[in-house]
């Protein structure tokens, strides 16, 4: 209110300005508070707002202690301490004078003061209780404004022992003719519940009475308590479950008054308490429950229109769906609305859909697959939360098969993440459940990377102390509990947490954890390994008084060990913990994560080295050295001597802060071929004397045919037949034509959600075609194209897959991808066989074909050849570039490779692949010159054809004298009867111009002609709905007994067309362009001559194919 | 309802209501930290976080951030539309209301606040009715000032 009056009694010259300012009336009542934030808005620095708010402040503080301040100064005064103090500057002397201004102002500064007590205090402040009285007088009053100020603020914040005060006089609201107090009174008392139940246990039939109100917002209210109440003791409530369920109905049937809509909607905030309520209540009964169904069905079906409110009450209502006890009827309803949440596209409801499926996903797994791909999708998305949410989800799902891809994610997630509660939150669940799930199968990176995690930790000092906090409480009460069914990789990490932060939680006694650790080392599970981490932790932890004696007892126990590495951790321990100063020197706590200096080249042994040679020691020799000589002596191995060096090096250095897992890694990498054959056991001394074969990649390069051969066999033998099972299933759902990006995701499902559901769900979920092409080999990203052409070169022998290696690879590298590629050899013949028949044709389309075959008995001739790539002579030949068709085409029949275009330092050459659902165009880049390149661009560009990349158009690079192969997935746009694709190549040497070449490349149209097949019934259905046709009569093949069925197995043969039906002098045909175009055939004989007639719904397409039919009849 | 916030694009605090009881130390501290991260976000990203216990929900409104922080077993998209209501009775209240009636006028905005939501929950849906409540109380200060509710009637009008 522009108190002009008061301004001028005061004669402050603000008064002025505020005439002088037009609508001023309208913005506000308090000119000196629109004078101050006037003031503040003027000012540049944080430090003059200070000044000006003290000037404020100070001034204000003269004035309120004056006992000239009438109440209505006081109320303006008020409002500017508010003011300041939501700019954040203390007013505390103001607080009393609040509460003065609420108890004798009049009613308009009476709820000004209110405010400021409601704002300022909170239910704690001993300045409170001086507020009783006044609210005891304002609830007793006439006014019914000052009744409901009272309330509003007793609502608000009350002090919790003057309850018993007010309750009688709150109470007597509860039958108030106005429902406004009551409604008012209804929530003070959920207020006083909330803060002391006891107080207001006596009164619950009191709230019986507000829920059965004449009014509904009354009634409303008063669900609030019951949601609490029902909350804490649903068993108390169950009768009053047919009461809420039929208030619901009225609800949702529309019953209640208009003013209780919104936006069209009836009572949504009504509706939803009411489904939690009952959510409650269903919980666990099935009676109960029973009783819900169908209102909850009518809820469903009632929420239609599409706005925020009717998504808030199906979220409600799909939540209590699957909180109660299940209808499956219901829950296939509900778990379609999640569909429609995690399917939209506001980020809103797509987040809550993830979270509705968090919600729903351990009762129903499959809900999860039928969303992977989406699921994939929002791993990838912009937005933290949404990004967060999914790995929540798939933290639900986690299980033996998926935990390594899971973490992955997880660790990704947290290294770009910051939030501390949520990095807590995540990590620590992570930790426990993943670790205990995942367990002994997991990749040893990842406890790695975990430990890394929590050593190097975030920017804040805080949040590592948390973090570190939170596991060592976590640890100890696991280790507390059964430690014994922990997995030992866990029990690694928890040994190496408590040795190294136990330290941080002063409440626990360093003894405590050393029985803990005793207990681990006395249990027959644990593994030696793990053993001798738990030594280490013991000898970080040892620091004196009871300790030293539970050391003692350890180390004399395993001092004696048959385990060298054991024993040489329990003299540690024992010299360690007997010598503090020896232990400071060698464990300096707090030291953090100063790096630590290693003498790598151990110069601190050079005297003893020379000691020792001295004494007519052999001088040493690396492992791999020794190998070798062993190789060629070929006599029987000694690898155990030969490993014990590198072991004893490790554990030397072990015992810093360190994690040793690292360590031993290090040292298992001689042996890094193939984690099954580590699973028998000795995989070291195996292979001894074999040359390396196969790495972790696959087939290793520049290998002799003949070892080739002998181990091509390997992956058959070695998988067991449920993990062949998996890994087919795993692929065979990747549809073959699909985009590259795409296939990462879906390989990404495939590897998070194995285990989820029955093996055939997980087939089916990929929306796999039935094709026999099992495998696809990912295309190149440019980031691992230097090693392109050695990879294509492996990838036509099969490298052993086990489901481990599948499964690191899609999660730790799936961005890279030399993926292990399938053997061709399990590639099924017929469509290729039928294809080569195709392309024969085809090639004759093009005189100077040079048929390749296609039979699968080539293969291994291929393989000769790509194992002996021998590129350095001169350009690649055809049967050379064959070599470097990717291993899933292969098999299949191929084009003759023909030039594209060349120059001095470029070779391009091209050839196309028939696939079944596809046609693959492979373009190969030779680079014939000595030095590499970079990056190489291509761009392709039809009139006719629509070209997809499945590499990006960067091709990435080429070395020198080396080939880059580029694969583009082509399908008609415009049938024409040769179609064209012209192309740029772009590409620049390190040092030199940037260069381009352009060429062309012609195919016919017969290449993305594939048989259809149908019945007799469709072929008529469909026959009638085209609308494009085209007749001629065409030479009949007259010297057989049977020309119709001659001919037309010619065009069957040639063009891949399928014969319906041939019904005495007629036949039906049938094919389709690719993608999807049918082209039906009609023909007869007549008069010595075959009458064709073509019909499609593609224009142009009759006229193009008769052309081939012609072709291929007058070839004949 | 935990406690609801207005703040400005340029990260000032506009209004605060706190339902459970705080110190004022955190108060700060939650204030500053949220703000924060609500105003790093994207135009187009989810309007829901998870935050310490807390679940936050906020919308932006020209200039202005409204941010609740509501708990675990709370309903994310029926608090966006408390913030909507909320801002739909200021709007009317104020007659198309911008974020300058809130500052000056914040006094107002906390009345209107207090009679739509009470103890940090929702206690009258009806716009109607909690204008109505609101008109009475500001009628009963009328009369309260009548020597000079010519003026008043101007200003408000």
């Amino acid at each position: 209110m522009s108190d002009v009056v008061e301004k001028t009694l005061t004669a402050l010259p603000g008064l002025l300005s505020l005439d002088s300012q037009p609508g001023s009336n309208k913005l506000s009542s308090n000119s000196k508070l629109r004078n101050l934030i006037r003031g503040i808005t003027e000012l540049t620095s944080k430090h003059e707002e200070e000044k000006l708010i003290q000037r404020e402040l100070t001034s204000i503080k003269e004035q309120v202690s004056s006992p000239n301040t009438s109440m209505r100064q006081m109320k303006e005064l008020m409002v500017r301490a508010i003011y300041c103090e939501m700019l954040g500057y203390e007013a505390s002397f103001s607080y009393i004078h609040a509460i003065k201004l609420a108890q004798q102002g009049t009613a308009l500064e009476k709820r000004v003061g209110y405010l400021a007590v409601s704002l300022f205090l909170n239910e704690s402040h001993e300045l409170l209780l001086l507020l009783v009285n006044t609210v005891l007088k304002d609830l007793q009053s006439t006014n019914l404004i000052e009744v409901c100020m009272a309330l509003t603020v007793v609502g608000q914040m009350f002090p919790k022992d003057m309850i018993p005060a007010i309750l009688p006089l709150v109470e007597e609201k509860l039958n108030h003719p106005k429902e406004i107090i009551r409604r008012k009174a209804v929530l003070a008392l959920y207020k006083f519940y909330l803060i002391a139940p006891n107080q207001v246990q006596h009164i619950h039939n009191k709230f019986r009475k507000a829920l059965c109100d004449k009014d509904p917002g009354v009634m409303t209210a008063s669900l609030h308590i019951y949601l609490q109440l029902i909350e804490e003791n649903p068993e108390g409530y169950k009768d009053l479950t047919t009461s809420f369920v039929t208030i619901l109905k009225q609800v949702v049937g529309g019953k209640l008054p208009m003013d209780f809509n919104y936006h069209s909607v009836p009572a949504p905030w009504l509706q939803i308490q009411l489904l939690r309520i009952l959510c409650l209540l269903g919980k666990n009964d099935q009676s109960t429950s029973e009783i819900m169904y169908e209102v909850l069905d009518e809820s469903l079906r009632r929420a239609e229109i599409n706005h925020n409110i009717t998504y808030a009450i199906l979220f409600e209502c799909v939540k209590c769906i699957y909180t109660i006890h299940p209808k499956s009827e219901l829950l296939e309803k509900a778990a379609k609305c999640i569909g429609n949440f995690v399917l939209s596209p506001k980020i809103n409801l797509k987040y809550l859909g993830l979270k509705a499926l968090t919600y729903v996903v351990q009762q129903d797994p499959k809900l999860a697959l039928q969303h992977q791909m989406t699921i994939i999708e929002c791993l990838d998305h912009p937005d933290l939360i949404i990004k967060r949410e999914t790995l929540e989800l798939l933290f639900r799902i986690t299980n033996a098969q998926n935990v390594t891809v899971i973490v992955d994610k997880m660790l990704e997630f947290l290294r770009i993440n910051k939030d501390d509660y949520t990095t807590i939150d995540l990590v620590g669940k992570t930790m426990s459940t993943v670790f205990s799930v995942g367990g002994d199968t997991m990749q040893p990176d990842i406890p790695n990377s975990f430990l890394k995690l929590l050593s190097e930790g975030f920017d804040s000092v805080e949040e590592d102390r948390k973090l570190r906090l939170f596991a060592v409480d976590s640890y100890v009460s696991l280790l507390q509990g059964e430690p014994g069914k922990l997995p030992q990789r866990f029990l690694q990490v928890i040994s190496w947490v408590l040795g190294e932060y136990s330290c941080l939680r002063a409440d626990l006694e360093v003894d405590t954890v050393l029985r803990l650790l005793a207990k681990l080392l006395d249990m027959k599970t644990t593994s030696s390994e793990t053993k001798s981490w738990v030594l280490m932790a013991m000898t970080k932890l040892c620091e004196g008084g009871a300790g030293v004696s539970v050391a003692r007892g350890v180390s004399e126990t395993y001092s004696s060990s048959l385990d060298t590495v054991l024993r040489q951790r329990a003299q540690e321990l024992q010299h360690l913990s007997q010598d503090p100063e020896l232990r400071a020197r060698v464990l300096p706590r707090h030291t953090g994560l100063e790096p630590l200096e290693v003498d790598s080249s151990l110069s601190f042994l050079d005297g003893f080295v020379s000691e020792a040679l001295a004494a007519g020691a052999a001088p040493y020799k690396p492992p791999h050295q020794r190998q070798e000589e062993l190789a060629q002596a070929k006599s029987l191995s000694l690898e155990p001597y030969g490993l014990s060096l590198p072991l004893s090096m490790s554990s030397c250095s072990i015992t810093d802060r360190q994690s040793p897992t690292l360590l031993s890694i290090s040292s298992g990498l001689s042996g890094n071929s193939n984690d099954l054959s580590h699973k028998g056991g000795s995989s070291s001394l195996r292979l001894d004397g074999v040359k390396r074969v196969w790495g972790r990649e696959g087939y290793l390069a520049q290998r002799e045919p003949a070892e080739e051969s002998a181990h091509v066999e390997v992956p058959s033998t070695l998988r067991s037949p449920s993990q062949q099972g998996r890994a087919d299933g795993s692929h065979s759902q990747t549809p073959t034509h699909t985009p590259t990006p795409e296939l990462e995701k879906q390989q990404l499902a495939s590897s998070l959600f194995v285990g989820l559901g029955s093996h055939s769900s997980v087939c089916l979920m990929g929306k796999s075609e039935p094709t026999p092409q099992r495998f696809r080999r990912k295309a190149r990203s440019p980031a691992s194209s230097s090693g392109a052409s050695e990879n294509i070169s492996h990838s036509l022998v099969s490298p052993p897959i086990t489901v481990d290696t599948l499964v690191c690879n899609n999660l730790l590298d799936s961005h890279i991808t030399s993926e292990p590629d399938v053997s061709p050899l399990e590639q099924t013949p017929p469509l290729s066989q039928g294809l080569a028949a195709a392309n024969g044709s085809c090639d004759e389309e093009l005189p100077d074909s040079d048929v390749k075959g296609s039979s699968p008995s080539l293969i291994g001739d291929d393989a000769l050849v790509a194992a002996d790539p021998a590129p350095h002579e001169e350009p690649p030949k055809d049967l050379l570039l064959s070599s470097y068709l990717p291993a899933e085409l292969s098999g299949l029949s191929h084009s003759e490779i023909t030039p594209l275009s060349s120059d001095q330092s470029l070779d391009l050459s091209a050839c196309h692949v028939q696939k079944e659902g596809d046609l693959v165009l492979v373009v190969f880049i030779y680079n014939s010159s000595d030095s590499d390149i970079q990056q190489i661009l291509l761009e392709l560009d039809s009139e006719e054809l629509e070209v997809s990349c499945e590499c990006d158009g960067a091709v990435g690079g080429a070395r020198g004298h080396s080939v880059a192969v580029c694969q583009y997935s082509l399908s008609v746009k415009r049938p024409s009867v040769h179609v064209e694709l012209v192309g740029t190549v772009s590409y620049q040497f390190p040092v030199g111009t940037p260069q381009s070449g352009q060429f062309s490349y012609k195919l016919p149209l017969s290449s993305f002609i594939r048989p259809l097949t149908l019945s007799t019934e469709e072929y008529g259905t469909m026959w009638l709905d085209f609308s494009h046709d085209t007749k001629q009569n065409l030479t009949l093949i007259s010297d057989d007994p049977e020309p119709l069925a001659a001919s037309l197995s010619v065009l069957k043969n040639k063009l891949q067309l399928h014969v319906v039906e041939i019904i005495g002098m007629e036949g039906i045909v049938a094919c389709r362009l690719l993608q999807d175009q049918p082209c039906l055939m009609h023909c007869r004989l007549h008069a010595g001559t075959l009458a064709v007639w073509l019909r499609s719904p593609v224009p142009d397409l009759p006229d193009c194919l008769m052309y081939f039919c012609q072709r291929a009849l007058q070839e004949h | 309802m935990r406690f609801m916030l207005l703040f400005s694009r340029q990260g000032k605090l506009r209004l605060q209501k706190w339902y459970t009881a705080t110190a004022e130390r955190d108060k700060k501290k939650m204030v500053r930290e949220l703000m924060q991260i609500v105003l790093a976000r994207k135009p187009k990203m989810c309007s829901f976080l998870e935050w310490r216990d807390l679940k936050i929900v906020y919308k932006r409104y020209a200039s202005l951030y409204f941010c609740c922080a509501i708990e675990e077993q709370d309903n994310e998209l029926i608090t966006l539309e408390v913030i909507h209501r909320f801002v739909e009775l200021l709007d009317k209240y104020f007659g198309s209301v911008c974020e300058l009636d809130i500052i000056f006028n914040f006094e107002k905005a906390y009345f209107i606040l207090d009679e739509f939501l009470m103890g940090g929950e929702i206690q009258d849906t009806s716009k109607k009715s909690v204008l109505k409540a609101i008109e009475q109380a500001d009628l009963l200060q009328e009369e309260d000032e009548s020597p000079r509710s010519v003026l008043e009637e101007m200003g408000l009008a």
